[in-house]
């Protein structure tokens, strides 16, 4: 059988890291490090939802942690996860001929198109929250969907010039498919290579995954994520009115335009953005308020992106 | 001639755009040659397309625009010369005109003398056409959803453009759009194909060179090609056949260039879950086509469209692959069966306080107090007048109608909503008359679809809408235009469906009436839902719009009887009778209108002198009697056809009778007597409004 062959000769989870980035790093990505904070999803770290505004070109990649408390299933369902792994890929401007580049890295990690049936679908994403869309395609491979490749157009609720090509692998689901598995949790995700001993995902990762589900569903304190949001809200607006001062072509003081904390306002606006999740998870949002508190977070993210990108151009101005 | 080839090489057109992009990249280049006399009006031309190109092929072009003569006038003699010398008037335009003053003539109009030029405009090439026209029309292409790519934002289109190819013939046409040269490189398959691109040598040769590389891009040669490998690949398995599906059909064909088909197996355990879920899971989200037996029963197979042709060497690798989807998917749908049924939907009820219907509506459980309420009084309603219904069941089918909102297996299949509380009630043992009416709820989803089955989910259907109706409408919240963000002309169409198409003794009056009680709310219910029953009756009912006006002006609120009226118009009105009577009506009513007679209550006709008065007088009564005891019996085709035997009597009358007597007495008699005729014989249809002329 074809596939047993195929088996053997796939990557471990890590190898398909490795490989990935190198990749990406030998077409002239800047390889960045995971964002160390809470986010639902690659596009949310600083690297691709700030890096994007603005003139400044930029190839880099990452590999993201991301969760979403409630698509935890306390480790029993075999193909649902709160923690996965996203490999990010920005090229802004996007190169000519991407789509080639892309299927490159595939063959790079061991997948043969000519013994595969690929296919771009239509596929755009949308994140109101962030006041971003994009147009772009999921990538099928024999039915199963392992890449999203997006157009970014708009962010922060600013139309971008120039755009970013976005490519998001799931890493998990393309182990998954590599080592012809019916569970993530059976993935090998390394190999000694004296002993030859395997450790599986599961080994490495179903005990956060029992715990993050218990704490998400039945422990976190809804009074207190409550509190925590409002904590953090508030302290975002407190820096967003303060950058109305500060980010002005009327300050001469060109380091303090440098220094003001916009990262810092953002780290707060992504608090917020996880505190809702876990709040979401915990069924403590009803329909009827749910729209209003994501309208709160959005006039963070948004707000802090407006300011960005006027930090930004302040700089290149001066 | 040669032929002109247009392609237009992109990434990844989304599948759901490509067939209209196609038909307009057609049009519009047709349109324009035709425009630049460079083909003649019945030009023929083809169009085809793949996930990665649009094409074109026009026959026949000419090489160059035939030269125009064309004549154009100046200013008046009398400006232009001055004694005889040229004046600076006479020497511009002689100048714009590209003519010597010399050669300039003199022309007489209505308005005097004035100076006329000849001059010959030189046709252009076909190629300096195209390349100065063409970007244009590529530009105005219409797409659902376009994106920038290039710096600056220079243009807009559906993905970026890879490459063009124009050929006149033999010849490149350098038509340039979005930064992109037309030459003759195009490339074939992405896996196949070498990624090198290659040569196209003339538009005759265009589809053969792609199929050389693995790109059938004729769409109807890759349908066929798809419907033949489905019907191939299905006779592996002995009296099945694959389920019929156009759309998913029409989906696979826009997203492959080289197709095949694959066969898949899934577990016969998975058979358990209802087929509604499964075969939503294989089309909605893996695009495959589902598998039934000879009965119609679902086979535990599937059938999968690559994008690349099978061999043995890969068929296994894809068909597992595919099937492990399917497996982990079907996995889910059958955690979601399981896990939902533990809270039944009886305890669900409760939850719906939480989810909100609309935020000046409250929650869903505001909802289906106020659906219960209303469906009771449809049901009484219906009941007092003989209809046999299940009332008790219609109370709780109303309860738990939108209980399934609350299943993780509806947020996961939003498009099964109602099917999956109906297949929930009935797993929990709910009487069948009530999962059938929750399963049906949401039926006629469109005007293709049947309405409820029984009518205890007929009851339910009209209820849920009108309380959505009625309820925006009583927020102010009606369409507008093009807007209609609820969905309520939808929501209208299906409850004048329902009434027009089931038994249910309901009238239109007694469905708003149920929902809605402030009187200008109920007048702008009546306005919208006129619109919705003349929709209908033309769109569903075939019905042409003037029988409509006719028939709608004898009433619209008893649907049935509505459709009855219209139909005996449309069966009468190729009678020569019927239509001498129709014109004539709208003669009489013209006649009253300019009058502007009313006629008073009490006042009748009373027979004079006059013999075509009496004639026309003693006709009417005569078949004014018979013509109430047809439409009594609704018999409305007989009523009709009396009512058009009047017509030698309103022939004779015309003929012989100036209604508009000088005599004031004569004068009032005669409009009396017409308008005791219009108003007797508009009780099945305005006959004024059927068109006669043409």
């Amino acid at each position: 059988m074809p596939s047993v062959v195929e088996k053997k000769k796939s990557l471990t989870f890590q190898e398909l890291l490795f490989t990935l980035q190198r990749f990406w790093a030998e077409h002239g990505c800047v390889l960045q490090q995971p964002y160390d904070l809470e986010v639902g999803a690659g596009t949310m770290s600083p690297d691709t939802f700030l890096r994007v505004l603005g003139p400044k070109p930029i190839s880099i990649a990452y590999a993201q942690p991301s969760r979403r408390p409630a698509d935890g299933r306390y480790g029993e369902n075999p193909n649902r996860l709160f923690r996965h792994t996203q490999l990010q890929v920005i090229l802004k401007p996007p190169p000519e001929r991407v789509q080639e580049l892309y299927l490159e890295s595939l063959v790079a990690i061991g997948i043969d198109l000519a013994q595969h049936d690929i296919k771009f679908e239509e596929d755009n994403w949308e994140w109101p929250v962030g006041g971003a869309w994009g147009v772009g395609w999921q990538v099928m491979l024999d039915g199963q969907e392992i890449t999203q490749f997006t157009y970014f157009q708009q962010c922060g609720g600013m139309d971008l010039d120039p755009i970013s090509g976005e490519i998001t692998y799931g890493l998990e689901r393309i182990a998954q498919f590599l080592q012809d598995l019916d569970s993530i949790y059976d993935i090998v995700w390394s190999r000694d290579p004296v002993t030859g001993a395997e450790m599986t995902y599961g080994q490495v990762r179903l005990h956060e995954e029992q715990q993050f589900s218990a704490y998400s569903f039945d422990y976190a304190d809804v009074p207190s994520l409550w509190k925590h949001l409002e904590l953090y809200e508030a302290e975002c607006l407190a820096l967003l009115a303060r950058a109305k001062e500060t980010l002005i072509e009327e300050n001469t003081d060109a380091l303090a335009i440098l220094r003001f904390p916009v990262l810092g306002a953002y780290e707060l606006a992504l608090k917020c953005s996880h505190t809702f999740n876990l709040l979401d998870a915990r069924g403590a949002i009803s329909v009827t308020e749910r729209v209003g508190v994501m309208g709160r977070i959005r006039n963070l993210i948004v707000g802090v992106a407006k300011i960005y990108a006027e930090q930004g151009r302040l700089t290149a101005a001066a | 001639m040669p032929d002109f080839l247009l392609e237009i090489g992109l990434e990844e057109v989304p599948a759901r755009m490509i067939a209209a992009a196609q038909a307009e990249l057609l049009k519009r280049t047709l349109a324009l040659l035709i425009r630049e006399q460079l083909v003649p009006a019945d030009a023929v031309a083809n169009s085809y397309s793949s996930p990665r190109r649009l094409a074109v092929v026009l026959h026949d072009v000419l090489a160059q625009q035939p030269d125009i003569t064309e004549e154009t006038t100046g200013p008046a003699v009398k400006i232009a010369f001055k004694d005889g010398v040229p004046t600076p008037a006479a020497e511009a335009f002689a100048r714009k005109s590209g003519v010597a003053v010399a050669d300039l003539k003199t022309i007489s109009t209505p308005k005097g003398e004035y100076l006329a030029a000849t001059a010959l405009r030189k046709g252009r090439s076909a190629a300096e056409v195209l390349v100065a026209e063409l970007p244009k029309e590529i530009a105005s292409i219409y797409w659902a959803k376009n994106m920038y790519w290039r710096a600056g934002k220079p243009e807009r289109f559906v993905r970026p453009v890879l490459w063009l190819v124009a050929l006149l013939g033999e010849v490149v046409v350098p038509v340039t759009f979005a930064g992109k040269t037309a030459g003759r490189a195009t490339y074939g398959h992405r896996v196949l194909s070498s990624g090198e691109p290659f040569e196209i040598v003339t538009p005759e040769s265009y589809l053969a060179q792609l199929e050389g590389e693995y790109v059938l891009a004729d769409v109807e040669v890759r349908r066929q090609k798809i419907r033949k490998a489905l019907d191939h690949v299905t006779r592996a398995i002995p009296n099945a056949r694959w389920r019929e599906d156009h759309p998913l059909v029409d989906a696979v064909t826009h997203l492959t260039e080289w197709p095949d088909v694959l066969l898949g197996n899934f577990e016969a355990a998975y058979l358990d879950l209802p087929e509604e879920v499964l075969v939503t899971v294989m089309r909605d989200h893996q695009k495959y086509f589902a598998v039934e037996d000879a009965r119609g029963k679902l086979a535990p197979h599937f059938l999968t469209v690559t994008n690349i042709a099978l061999t043995e060497e890969n068929a296994g690798i894809i068909r597992q692959g595919n099937e492990r989807v399917l497996r982990a998917r079907f996995n889910d749908a059958r955690f979601f069966w399981e896990f939902d049924q533990r809270v039944p939907l009886v305890d669900r009820v409760k939850l719906l306080e939480n989810v909100t219907f609309q935020k000046d509506l409250g929650s869903y459980a505001e909802k289906s107090n106020r659906v219960r309420t209303l469906a009771a009084v449809l049901a009484a309603l219906s009941i007092s007048r003989d209809a046999i219904l299940d009332a008790p069941a219609i109370e709780a089918a109303a309860v738990l109608a939108k209980t399934d909102l609350t299943t993780e297996l509806v947020k996961e299949f939003t498009e099964l909503q109602g099917i999956i509380g109906g297949l929930y009630a009935r797993s929990q043992g709910l009487p069948s008359t009530v999962a059938d009416a929750i399963y049906d709820q949401y039926l006629p989803a469109s005007a293709g679809d049947a309405i409820p089955r029984s009518a205890e989910g007929c009851v339910l259907g009209l209820a849920d809408r009108v309380d959505t109706v009625a309820s925006m409408f009583g927020l102010g919240m009606e369409p507008t235009g093009s807007k209609d963000p609820f969905a309520l002309r939808r929501a209208a169409n299906a409850i004048v469906k329902i009434l027009a198409e089931s038994t249910l003794p309901l009238t239109l009056s007694d469905v708003l009436t149920a929902a809605a009680s402030a009187p200008e709310v109920l007048a702008k219910l009546h306005a919208f839902f006129t619109e919705r029953i003349d929709f209908y009756l033309r769109e569903a009912r075939g019905q042409t719009y003037d029988v409509v006006k006719a028939a709608m002006a004898a009433g619209t609120d008893d649907l049935r009887d509505l459709i009855a009226r219209a139909e005996a118009v449309t069966a009468v009105r190729g009678s020569e009778d019927f239509l001498a009577v129709s014109a004539a009506f709208k003669r009489m009513k013209n006649i009253l209108t300019q009058a502007n007679f009313h006629l008073e209550s009490g006042v009748v006709f009373v027979e004079g002198e006059g013999a075509p008065e009496r004639n026309l007088h003693r006709k009417y009564a005569e078949l004014h009697a018979k013509v109430n005891e047809l439409r009594q019996r609704r018999a409305y085709r007989d009523a009709l056809e009396a009512i058009a035997t009047i017509r030698p009597e309103v022939d004779a009358f015309f003929e012989q009778v100036m209604v508009m007597d000088p005599d004031p007495e004569i004068r009032a008699q005669r409009l009396t007597l017409l308008s005791t005729v219009v108003a007797g014989f508009s009780s099945i249809a305005d006959f004024s409004e059927i068109v006669t002329v043409g």
